[in-house]
């Protein structure tokens, strides 16, 4: 990447503590438009800490978030979509006794006359899922109906539809079959075509290697480093996660 | 069409006439039980079950615990509990009837009969009411205190604080206006009952329509009109027979006599008058469509249902869950204070057990009506569905003679009952493990 360009997001020597634990340690990191930045670590070492100060539900101690150049305040997950700022929870985030439709437009409802227009929520849904998931036709039925592969995708479309220009993943391919996996890879991909910048929280090293352009790997509440990821190997990055020291050939 | 997944072209299966009259199977459950209930008691009593006049008085008994219900819906959807309604009915009309008989007549010197009594103690009734229900909400949702618990607590509390505000008196309704949210006290007579029968026809009519058009407009298959002309009927069907029942209910001789030597008339020869609708029912109505309205037309019941399908889920959307539990509690305190005009206008008094162990009956006339307790699940209609069985059931059996207990015995069985269809059902539907 060109230090010319103004990154989408810079979050800067960013701290947060819970009671006395540091759970994210002055880390600084960054995302540029059409990138995929993956976070690594084990469980407990920040990650999804760090990324709730981006999408609103938690607030930072100290530091800085800058969009566009920009210093912005995040204090909600309402002031997190005013940023373009949409997040894909790893728990899907979506209420199952409602159908797709009043999921994906849920805290933005399109109204008419004061009232909800409901035949409309639906026929935007319609048209946004023919677009990512062609196949999908369980419209009118609470989405704890719907397969896993296919609740990701209403959540995938609800980032979309309201025009994401930064997205946030959390393992959005834990729960899924290897179709599915697919089918959210080809996802990203065309969403990073669409200039984008995502950040994906991800587990599995082989998927960070197939669709991120850099990875930042965190331990114990700080930023081990950030590589991109055709200078490294699987073995190296799994080297920064367990030992959390940078692989020698690239350490400064 | 298909590109944008709009409609879907894969020819219809086979669908059976319920599917095609999109009938909630849940509602036909409901009405079907009503329906069986009624046939049985109608047999047992030969027919005085199904007379105008107590399809009148079971209306009429029904619509405290109705009302309330219509707010519970709202309260267990969203994965909480009101135990105190029973109580915060009897705070408000304690209120109510203090207001109109001692205080305002004494602190502003009201004089009797003045309207003024009658909208300020309805304003004070709904204002408690109100009140207590925002304490509630601001307990549960900003300092998260278990509702069980608050409302619990609640139950103690405004029972006694009742007590004291009427010194454990019965305190009567002296405002001759307050008894018109009786029932007897309050009718619109047969010829007025029959216009708003026919509006309410054809608001229904228009309003089934225009959902249609909607539908239509946005390119979604609507239900053949064949299906549609079915539901109008029914529809219309109910409202009428409903009303021309009520209105073939007499008011007493003796009861018309005193009320034109109150005018200082006297009744013609063979004079007749018809009850028709009651005010209170009318009222519970309007409530239950407007609450039914909130629930399906606006972000209010939308976030309700949201924030009891997934809490955080209705959270990382955007949505203030704490003030939308005050906003849920103080609609409930609203309610009771409804209720508690419509209770003790009926009783024409205000005694200090109004409402005891009503909160049994709402809680269970919500769930009866299909209201799931994990939250997430419940329609108005079927709560006003519910208390209308309850209140059938006993109503029924004390007029073949059951022992007070043993009706206790029965509505206790049938709560039970009705939710173990529902878990059967919801089982069989794949809806549950």
């Amino acid at each position: 990447m060109s230090n010319t360009r103004t990154p989408l997001v810079e979050m800067r020597d960013i701290s947060i503590s819970f009671g006395g634990i540091k759970a994210v340690d002055h880390v600084s990191i960054d995302l540029y438009p059409g990138e995929v930045v993956g976070l690594l670590g084990h469980n407990g070492a920040g990650k999804s800490t760090l990324i709730k100060c981006l999408s609103g539900a938690y607030q930072a101690d100290a530091g800085e978030i800058l969009i566009n150049g920009q210093k912005v305040e995040i204090a909600n997950p309402r002031d997190a979509r005013a940023q373009n700022i949409e997040t894909i929870y790893q728990t899907l985030a979506l209420a199952d006794n409602l159908d797709a439709a009043s999921n994906l437009f849920l805290g933005r409802e399109i109204m008419s006359k004061g009232l909800m227009n409901d035949a409309k929520m639906e026929a935007e849904t319609r048209k946004i899922m023919g677009r990512l998931n062609p196949n999908f036709r369980k419209f009118n039925v609470p989405v704890s109906a719907l397969s896993g592969g296919q609740r990701q995708s209403v959540a995938i479309a609800r980032a979309v539809y309201f025009n994401a220009k930064i997205l946030i993943m959390d393992e959005p391919t834990a729960a899924l079959g290897p179709h599915e996996t697919q089918m959210v890879a080809e996802l990203i991909q065309e969403l990073k075509a669409q200039g984008l910048g995502i950040f994906l929280i991800e587990h599995d090293i082989h998927n960070v290697m197939k669709l991120c352009d850099r990875a930042s790997v965190m331990k114990n509440g700080q930023l081990v480093g950030t590589v991109n990821v055709n200078e490294v190997t699987d073995d190296d990055i799994l080297g920064m996660i367990i030992l959390g020291k940078k692989p020698a050939h690239l350490a400064a | 069409m298909t590109d944008t997944g709009q409609a879907i072209p894969a020819p219809a299966p086979k669908r059976g006439i319920i599917d095609t009259l999109e009938i909630d199977v849940r509602l036909l459950g409901m009405l079907v039980a009503f329906a069986a209930i009624a046939l049985v008691f109608t047999i047992w009593t030969g027919g005085t079950f199904v007379s105008p006049r107590n399809v009148f008085n079971i209306s009429v008994q029904a619509v405290p615990v109705a009302i309330m219900a219509c707010g519970m819906v709202f309260v267990i959807v969203a994965r909480q509990i009101d135990l105190s309604v029973g109580s915060m009915l009897a705070m408000c009309s304690a209120v109510m009837a203090m207001s109109q008989a001692t205080w305002l007549p004494t602190a502003l010197g009201l004089e009797y009969g003045s309207p003024l009594i009658l909208v300020i103690t309805i304003l004070v009734g709904f204002a408690v009411g109100t009140g207590m229900g925002a304490i509630t909400g601001w307990l549960v949702g900003y300092q998260r205190i278990p509702s069980f618990i608050v409302t619990l607590g609640g139950l103690f509390v405004w029972r006694n604080v009742n007590w004291y505000t009427t010194n454990g008196q019965s305190v009567s309704l002296t405002d001759p206006h307050l008894l018109m949210f009786g029932g007897t006290e309050g009718v619109l007579g047969a010829p007025v009952s029959m216009v708003l029968g026919v509006a309410a026809s054809v608001a229904a009519v228009v309003g089934l329509l225009s959902a249609r058009r909607n539908k239509q407009s946005h390119g979604f298959i609507v239900k053949p009109a064949w299906a549609e002309g079915v539901m109008m009927a029914m529809v219309v069907g109910t409202i009428m027979l409903f009303v021309t029942w009520l209105s073939r209910y007499p008011v007493p001789e003796a009861k018309l006599k005193r009320l034109f030597e109150a005018q200082g008339e006297v009744m013609p020869e063979g004079y007749t008058a018809m009850h028709g609708l009651p005010i209170s029912v009318i009222i519970l109505i309007v409530v239950a469509v407007g609450m039914t309205i909130i629930a399906r037309k606006t972000r209010l019941g939308r976030y309700i249902f949201a924030m009891g399908g997934n809490p955080d889920a209705a959270e990382l959307s955007g949505i203030n869950t704490r003030a939308l539990t005050v906003k849920i509690f103080a609609l409930m305190g609203f309610l009771c204070g409804l209720a508690a005009l419509i209770a003790q206008a009926r009783l024409q008094s205000h005694g200090n057990d109004i409402g005891m162990l009503e909160e049994l009956r709402v809680i269970a006339a919500a769930v009866i009506g299909g209201t799931a307790l994990a939250g997430g699940v419940g329609t108005i209609y079927g709560a006003v569905l519910g208390a209308l069985i309850m209140q059938s059931l006993q109503s029924g059996m004390a007029m073949v003679g059951v022992d007070t207990p043993f009706q206790n015995v029965v509505v206790g069985l049938v709560l039970v009952i009705a939710v173990w269809v529902d878990i059967i059902y919801r089982k069989r539907m794949g809806l549950m493990k």
